[in-house]
């Protein structure tokens, strides 16, 4: 790809989607949008960023944004963080708090694999948590992988990745070669397409917020405006959950690591 | 180094999973079929087995089911991987005394996340 085709993308995805493009990840750029080219009619993926350079169609942006956003997931991605949430997160806010309805907040659920994951650890560990009920909102940039999550359907390669035999024995439903979330882990979780980019005042304040794996993808103006407007949106006494790998260095003061974990913070 | 014993009546899949479960850095040990492996488990048991269902001669069912009533036979974490997807399947082999069920066809990211899962890999040394 040329640099100045190169340089278009990166221009409208940081601008739509907050989402920072090196100049290594050019090969990512084509794999990804070859097929949306394809989809909207033009001979090639130069012929639709010639397209770009004039007034394009706000859905091919759409298209664009959305394809470009699909992260890689996989259930239970970060083990260690759920252990974190389960035993620490959750009883102090049941406890010090003592709150009984819990909203968690998976920001950039991607095809649905964590909040599913959230839910089903949350049904499992049921026995700590007497009395509370928990109310989880899942939101994403990409249509498509939101109808996914919806559906709940997985691939057999989907489900064996991080997901325990057990777990799937007892949340899931085979349907020919893939697995269905059954109704109970399905009902416990409501999806929404939201760009973070885009205000979210309105979804009010939330106990725990789960944003993994999405922010490193940021440029760093873009990921610290995201991460204090994720603070206002922060009950006191709340957390925050980052992927392990994406826990920036700039994190902004307002928020406390928490201590021996890797990626979860409280307010300061 | 921890042991592993691959028991699968193909060779291709033999081959695959040592190269995998090598870089996980096991020693890797082979049967092509229930009633070998049983021999090489009374000679010196594994740490953990990958099993596949169907073979000649003893089937990876059997095998678990005999492997389980030996002297230290509930030491190994045992792993099957089978081409046999369906729920019943996955049942059996978990009452019979599996700790984990890799549905085929498999590569390195669900042998790994499979051996995190039932602590024959720490999550840091992965």
């Amino acid at each position: 790809m040329k640099i100045t085709d190169f340089e278009i993308y990166k221009d409208l995805l940081r601008e739509k989607s907050g989402l920072l493009l090196s100049q290594d990840q050019s090969y990512i750029l084509e794999s990804r949008l070859n097929p949306v080219a394809k989809k909207w009619g033009y001979d090639s993926l130069e012929a639709m960023t010639m397209v770009l350079q004039g007034v394009p169609d706000e859905d091919l942006i759409t298209d664009i944004v959305e394809e470009m956003m699909m992260m890689d997931t996989s259930f239970f991605a970060d083990e260690a963080s759920f252990e974190a949430l389960k035993n620490i997160a959750l009883p102090q806010i049941k406890d010090t708090h003592k709150k009984k309805k819990i909203r968690i907040w998976s920001a950039g659920c991607s095809s649905g694999q964590e909040p599913y994951s959230l839910a089903i650890m949350l049904k499992d560990a049921a026995a700590q948590f007497p009395g509370c009920s928990f109310d989880i909102l899942a939101t994403d940039i990409s249509d498509n992988v939101l109808e996914q999550a919806r559906e709940g359907l997985y691939t057999q390669f989907e489900v064996q990745r991080g997901l325990p035999i057990h777990l799937l024995m007892e949340y899931f439903t085979q349907i020919d070669e893939s697995w269905k979330v059954n109704k109970s882990i399905q009902k416990m979780v409501s999806f929404k397409k939201l760009n973070l980019m885009h205000p979210f005042t309105k979804m009010g304040a939330f106990d725990v917020i789960l944003c993994c794996n999405t922010l490193n993808h940021f440029g760093k103006a873009e990921r610290i405006d995201v991460l204090n407007r994720l603070a206002d949106a922060m009950t006191p006494g709340g957390f925050l959950m980052l992927g392990k790998e994406d826990t920036p260095s700039d994190m902004p003061e307002r928020f406390k690591a928490v201590p021996e974990t890797q990626a979860l913070f409280t307010l300061a | 180094m921890k042991s592993c014993l691959i028991i699968d009546d193909s060779r291709v899949v033999r081959k695959v999973a040592r190269r995998i479960i090598q870089d996980l850095g096991f020693e890797c040990l082979e049967a092509d079929n229930g009633y070998s492996a049983c021999e090489l488990c009374e000679d010196k048991m594994p740490d953990a087995v990958l099993l596949d269902w169907n073979m000649p001669v003893m089937s990876g069912l059997e095998f678990i089911e005999r492997l389980r009533q030996m002297d230290n036979g509930a030491h190994p974490k045992v792993v099957f991987c089978t081409a046999e997807i369906d729920m019943k399947h996955i049942e059996r082999a978990m009452s019979a005394g599996a700790n984990e069920y890799i549905m085929k066809p498999f590569d390195n990211e669900i042998i790994e996340a499979k051996f995190i899962q039932i602590g024959l890999l720490d999550r840091k040394s992965a």
